[in-house]
This record gives C-alpha cells, structure tokens and sequence, in this order.
C-alpha cells in the first residue's frame, strides 16, 4: 500500500528532480561534446594520439633561473643563442623571405633554436611583469609554447607563466565565458579559435594601435575576420583550411591525369572509381566530408555556397543571404551524392569518421583539415604516398574555396601588465615564430610569405598547390555572441537536407531563422 | 507545497476520535511534527525550491551569459516565442514518439523477464544477475557502442541481417530520419528493461504463494490466475514502474546526445533546453523551455494519477 500523503511527496519530488537536472545545465558542466562551439579547427592541436602535457605545469623555479642567467647575454640580440643553427640569421633576416632552417623539419622544439625577438629591445622596459598566457595543451603544441615562451623571457625579461587551457572546444569556450563574466585578470593572453573573435570582442583588448603594423603581413581574410566593429581583436596564430584529399593510385588507375576542378568532375569521377573498386572492395566509397549536424558542416556546407556563387550564408553588409538559387542547386547537389557516391551514414560523419574512411583505404575522395595529410602520411597509414591533397572543387567557372579555421592569440582587457601580454603576442604571431612552427609542428602559417618559404613548403608540400584557394571564413564577426544560434541553424537546416528534403523547401525556413537572430540581436 | 501534511499528523488524524475535527493533543502533535520536518524542508527548499523560484524569474528575462547587454525584465516575451516555436513543438513531439515506444516495450518485455525470473529454475540467481548488464553499462558508453553496431558500412546489425536475409541493402538506421526513432528506441529498451524487471520482480515478490494455491484448489488456469491475481495485485508496482520510466523518458539526454548530435529532427526536449542554455547562453529563453518541460511532465503524472487511481492503489 502506497500511502496517500507519503505518495503526494513522491511525485512533488519527482517532479522536481527533471526540474534541477534541466535547470543546473545553464550554469556548471558543459558536456564534453562537439556540438555547438565545438570547432573542428582545433584538429592540428587535438591529434589524439597525444594526451600528455609536459608544459602543463611551467615550473616556476627554471623559468626565473633562465631568466637571470640569459638576460646580460640576450642584450646582444639572437648571437646568444649557443645553438649552432643558423635561426638567428633566419630570425635577424626578418624571417619573411630569409628562409626556413630545413633541419628544423620534425625537431624537437627547445628554446636554444627558437627564433629572437625582433623587437626585444622595446619590449625590455616591461622585463619583470608576469603575464599568464591560456596556451595549447597538448604534444607538440604545447612544448612549442615552452620553448617559444623561455625564449621570449630570456630576451625580454617579462615572465610567462603557461596555463594549459581546456581541450574540448565547447568547454573551452565556457571556460573564458566565466572568466570574462567575472572581468578576471588571471588571464591575460589568450588562444582565440576563428569563430570566436566576434563574441569576445567586448572582453579582448584593441591590438589596432600596437599590432596594426604587423596585421598587415597575415591574410586579409583572417584579420578582417580579426577586426569587430573597428577593432583588431586578436592576431592570427595559425590557421587550417577545408582541402580535397585524393587517392593518386586509383586516379592513375582509372584513367584521370588531374584530380578534379568542379564537382560535377567530382561526381562523374567518383562514380567511376567507386564502380570499379567495389568489385574488390565492396564497401568503398567514393567522395566522404563531414555531414554530421555540428560546425563541421557549417565549414563543409560555406565551401559549397562560396564555391558555386551561393553567398557566405550572410553577406559583408550583415544581410542574410543564405537562400538564393545557386545555393539551392549546389545543396540540391549534396543531397543527391548520398547514398550514390558517398555512403548514406555521411549524414552522422565528423572529421575522425571520413579520416578513418578515407585512411582505411575505403574512399577515393575526402574533404578535410591539414591534419589529416599528416595523420595519412603516418608510417602505419596503408595510404601511406598514395595520396595528395588539392583545392576543393568549384562551379564552373567559379575559384575553389576553403572554409578557414584556426586559432588566433588575444589579450585579455581585464589584464593587468596589457602592455607585457601584446609584446608577447607580438613575438608569437612573428613570421619568425610562424616559420619555426611550421617546420616543427606543421601548424599552418597565416602569413603568406611564411607559406611561400621553401623550407616550409617543404615541411608542407599543399601549401604550394592551395596558395591561390579563396579562404572563406563563416560569419562569426557579424553575428557576435549569436553565432552558435546562427551556426546551428545553417548546419541543422543543411542536415536535413542531406537527409533527404529538397532545399528549396528548407532554405526559406533557414533564411528566417537566422534573420531572427540577427535582427534580435 | 503547502497541501503537503506531514505523515505523522494524517496518521493521527485517521486513529483520533472524531476525523477532521482537530483535539488539543492533534494540534500539539502537528506542531511537532512540523518542527522536526524543519531541517528537511529547509534542505528540499534550498536544493529544490529555490531553483525553481530562479528559473521562473529566469523565463521572464532576458538574461544571457558572459553578454554586455544588461539582463532586462521581459515580460510574457520568452513564452509568446516558445508558443509558436516550431522547433520546440517537434522537440516534444519527437519525446513522445520516444516515451510512448519506449515505456510500451520496456514494460510488456520488462514484465515477461520478471515473470520469468520469478519462477522455479535451475540457475536463476546467475540469471538475474547476467539480466543486468546492459542497465549497468554507462548510457553514453553503451549508446556509442550502439552507434557503431548500426553503422551503414562496418555494423554488426547490417551484417547479421543481411546474413538472415532480413535486408537486402545496407541500411543507415541512425542518419535515415525514417528509423532514427526506432533505433534509438530499441537502445533504450535494450538498455532499461532490465530495470523495469527488477522494479516488477519487487512486486511480484510481495504476492503471497497461498493466493495462488486457493486459485488453483479453486480450478483456475494459468491464464486466470495470472489476469485475476498477479495483475491486480501487481498493480503498485505497475505504476511506480510507468511513473518512472515515463518521467525518464520525458527528459531523455545523453542516448540522444551521442546518437545524433544536434541534428534537428531528432531533438528532445531537454537536448533543445540544453542547446539553448549552453550552447546559446540564452539563459532566459532556456528556463522558458524548462518551466515548459515542467508542466508538461506534470500534464503525463496527472494523466497517470487519475487514469490509474493511484489513490486506490
């Protein structure tokens, strides 16, 4: 016998059990997850393989002693660096054009090869500051960090004490939300992903007056990216880029000289090679990107608007732009490549489900970031050189495009030694530091005479073949703090048209939506 | 809240005299009784109340997290969006395919393994135990595991049927909006049947053996006995059961979450909350979407109670 009263306290409790799990959401735990905030561009720090994090803690005893003892030495510029290496001609050379060091490739990073400081002479009125700098966590990303940041004491004398910051994206994002909700000055430089500028903006310091200079080396479309409302927010670190990988056994085999330039050659292509292989290999696929509902479709779906003249979802004016007839035929398109050259579960791939695809041997064509030319060209990889990479296909008579993703370095306005936090960024976003972390850990440079470097071309050989590809970036600058809303709202309404609705029907209903948000901003 | 007596004074009232009318002795009862229930109403209104109170202030803002704008009083603004939100509308819509599926199956499938477990054989304890298994896996482990069982190319489930010749094509039972529903349907089941089980091999423990001798003495079948005595004596249990696993099933998460992301046709209640709340910050908006979620899982215990007459039970 469940009794009357006792039973009216039960259910009050259950009721309020679903209330507390719905409601204790907004505040604490973000889910570890890839939706939302999620980016994909995180791919190059976040190889799995490495968990580690030898920086994670900056031992606060050595970075001190380094100091001290390096300082008279450091006066004399790059010549006291001991290294045998010629960094310091390719660091005093102004970087851009000196060339990289070549045995540099794969090294591992130290702060005796690590670049000098151009402007360490200024920045020494700030020696003795200690800034705190939210840096890369994990393998060579975050042992970069230390060499660079050892390094960068040395010469300037200002401390750098290295927090390593959450990996997860989503959780990253949350972690700066609360800190720039509580104005801290724990932190004073920060990495920023692409997407993010437009939303901190409010809580980044104006780099406009001591890094304006310097912008104009990096790729317009990141600074522009970069800028909010007037305001140079955050300076390019590093980038990625969307990029046609493509088997060249099987192009060879099935008669193609060149990997394809629209995407109706990438279609017809495809099929060929997917006809063919699939009396071997009966689960081979021709053409795999990512179709799960998350911001990797945003990126994969503004290569297809961008790359058939259907708009950047919302145009440099802020005006919607994302339902037009171009983009209707080209995501018209997409729709039909499923279940015909890609395979019907596309709809549920992020960037790990089209590698491990494509990596396995089982897809002629894949859309990805540049980690996976890496990760492809890994030793236990059975496509190991049989590979290469090319821009994505285009409309005719269209330029390919590459959604940009990336990471950017930022100052906190909450900072307390602001002055110390710029230098720093100064230092990092160098060609010089660009350079050497192109040859060590692969990371894309933003500048573009660091990407036409011979040494690093050869540490990277796409980046020659994608010079030319028109970077498209999404459009987090104009939506601010609503780009999440905007975002999912695009990749929702292009999954479901994936999954089968036509997207004339769809767009409409997109459209409206993201005209909601904006306009309600 | 107020309603709520305290069950020691209901228990007084019933053996006092005259019932409804208070005596001297009652009334200094009940006001001790009230003071040692303090403590625990302070906790459950710290803990539980006061939650509640912030997020229907909350709904009636529009507060945002880490925002410049300052957070203004709005007004009924939240709730007049929220009523023509079609997605919200397909998000509950979405939740009651899945509740009505799932609290279905897991009860008729939950009610034979109990039956089953019930009786007389050889190795039953092992059973019972193996029985838990699946409810014992982490759901968002088990929901991966799941999520690669029904993949269109390397999944187990594609290849056992194709070998039984159920299908004659690979089927992508997550990404095809058709069987998404279903599929993860069929994970909950898997996953909290064992639970409705045990929850009803409870009940069905409690049931006296001689009530079944004086049936059978009395010439009824198998089938009588188990439509005349175990169901309606089973009936508690039943309901605990279905409050349970409805109110579970109403706020289903993290199956969803793994399985399908914030794909749009396949969203939830609590997923859309959770998208607005964290991934948007729209503080405001999302305890609109809770305080909804609230009183529509009031609406199914309301349903409950008088549909089933849980006061009888």
């Amino acid at each position: 016998m469940v009794h009357r009263r006792s039973f009216a306290w039960l259910l009050l409790i259950a009721l309020l059990v679903p209330i507390l799990v719905a409601c204790g959401g907004g505040e604490g735990a973000a889910p570890a997850g890839t939706t939302g905030a999620a980016s994909p561009s995180a791919s190059p720090a976040a190889s799995p393989a490495a968990s580690a994090s030898p920086a994670a803690s900056p031992s606060p005893a050595e970075s001190p002693a380094a100091t001290t003892e390096a300082s008279p030495a450091a006066t004399t510029g790059a010549a006291a660096s001991p290294s045998a290496t010629d960094t310091a001609a390719t660091g005093t050379a102004g970087g851009a054009t000196g060339g990289g060091d070549e045995s540099l490739i794969g090294a591992e990073p130290s702060a005796e090869t690590a670049p000098a400081f151009a402007g360490a002479e200024q920045a020494k009125q700030y020696s003795g500051a200690t800034i705190t700098y939210y840096g890369d966590t994990v393998g060579i990303g975050a042992n970069l960090d230390k060499a660079l940041a050892d390094r960068f004491t040395q010469e300037t004398g200002i401390k750098v004490n290295i927090v390593p910051k959450p990996q997860n994206a989503t959780e990253n994002y949350a972690t700066y939300q609360r800190l720039f909700q509580a104005q801290s000055g724990d932190i004073d430089v920060l990495m920023v992903d692409v997407i993010w500028p437009g939303a901190f903006a409010p809580h980044l310091a104006d780099l406009t007056q001591a890094l304006g200079e310097e912008a104009k080396q990096h790729y317009p479309g990141i600074i522009q990216n970069n800028t909010i409302e007037g305001k140079l927010v955050a300076m390019p670190w590093f980038g990625d880029f969307g990029m046609l990988f493509y088997r060249t056994d099987l192009l060879q085999k099935y008669g193609y000289s060149a990997p394809p330039k629209t995407w109706d050659e990438l279609e017809e292509m495809a099929k060929k090679i997917q006809d063919g292989e699939r009396a071997s290999t009966p689960d081979f696929q021709g053409f795999v990107f990512q179709g799960n509902a998350y911001e990797g479709l945003t990126c994969d779906a503004l290569e297809w608007l961008a790359s058939s003249n259907g708009g950047t979802i919302i145009d440099e004016d802020g005006k919607v732009t994302v339902n037009n007839p171009q983009a209707v035929e080209i995501l018209n398109k997409a729709r039909g490549w499923i279940g015909t050259i890609s395979p019907r579960g596309v709809t549920g791939y992020q960037e790990e489900e089209a590698r491990n695809t494509f990596q396995g041997g089982n897809a002629a064509f894949m859309r990805n970031w540049p980690y996976a030319y890496s990760a492809g060209n890994s030793a236990d990889s059975p496509i190991k050189g049989k590979f290469d990479v090319a821009p994505l296909p285009a409309a005719e008579d269209q330029k390919p495009v590459g959604t940009v993703g990336g990471w950017q370095l930022a100052v906190s306005n909450y900072s307390k030694n602001k002055d110390a936090a710029i230098e720093f960024v100064r230092y990092m976003t160098s060609p010089e530091v660009q350079t050497y972390r192109a040859l060590i850990g692969s990371y894309v440079p933003t500048i573009a005479s660091v990407a036409e470097d011979a040494a690093v071309i050869k540490a990277m050989p796409f980046l020659e073949n994608l010079a030319d590809v028109q970077r498209v970036t999404r459009p987090s600058a104009t939506t601010g703090e609503r780009y999440n809303e905007v975002s999912t709202a695009f990749f929702q309404g292009m999954n479901q048209i994936l999954n089968g609705q036509d997207a004339a029907q769809v767009l409409p209903g997109v459209q409206q939506r993201i005209e909601r948000i904006v306009g309600s901003r | 809240m107020g309603q709520g007596q305290p069950v020691v004074s209901t228990r007084q009232a019933t053996t006092a005299p005259k019932r409804g009318k208070d005596t001297d002795l009652t009334r200094a009862r009940t006001r001790l009784a009230w003071l040692l229930l303090t403590p625990t109403l302070a906790i459950v209104a710290f803990i539980a109340l006061w939650p509640l109170l912030q997020t229907i202030y909350l709904s009636f803002t529009n507060a945002r997290l880490a925002s410049t704008s300052p957070t203004k009083f709005i007004g009924l603004e939240n709730y007049a969006y929220l009523i023509q939100d079609q997605q919200f509308r397909q998000s509950i819509w979405v939740t009651v395919q899945f509740t009505a599926l799932t609290v279905v199956f897991e009860f008729l499938l939950g009610l034979g393994v109990a039956l089953v477990i019930n009786s007389n054989f050889k190795g039953r304890g092992l059973m019972r135990t193996a029985m838990l298994i699946p409810w014992a896996i982490p759901t968002v482990v088990s929901a991966q595991m799941w999520k690669w069982m029904y993949n269109d190319i390397y999944g187990v489930i594609n290849d056992l049927f194709r070998r039984f010749g159920l299908i004659s094509q690979n089927v992508a039972f997550v990404a095809d909006p058709g069987t998404s529903i279903p599929a993860i349907a069929a994970v909950d089941i898997w996953k909290t049947t064992p639970f409705v089980a045990l929850l009803l091999l409870a009940g069905l423990q409690v049931i006296p053996g001689d009530v079944y001798e004086a049936a059978y003495v009395d010439g009824a079948n198998r089938i009588q006995q188990f439509f005349r005595i175990t169901l309606p004596l089973l009936r508690p249990a039943i309901l605990v059961t279905l409050i349970f696993r409805t109110l579970d099933a109403l706020r289903v998460f993290d199956v969803f979450y793994v399985m399908f992301g914030a794909r749009q046709d396949t969203q939830t209640m609590a997923i859309y909350n959770q998208q607005n709340l964290v991934n948007f910050s729209d503080l405001g908006y999302g305890a609109a979407i809770s305080m909804a979620i609230f009183i529509i899982i009031g609406i199914f215990v309301a349903l409950y109670v008088t549909f089933l007459k849980v006061e009888e039970a």
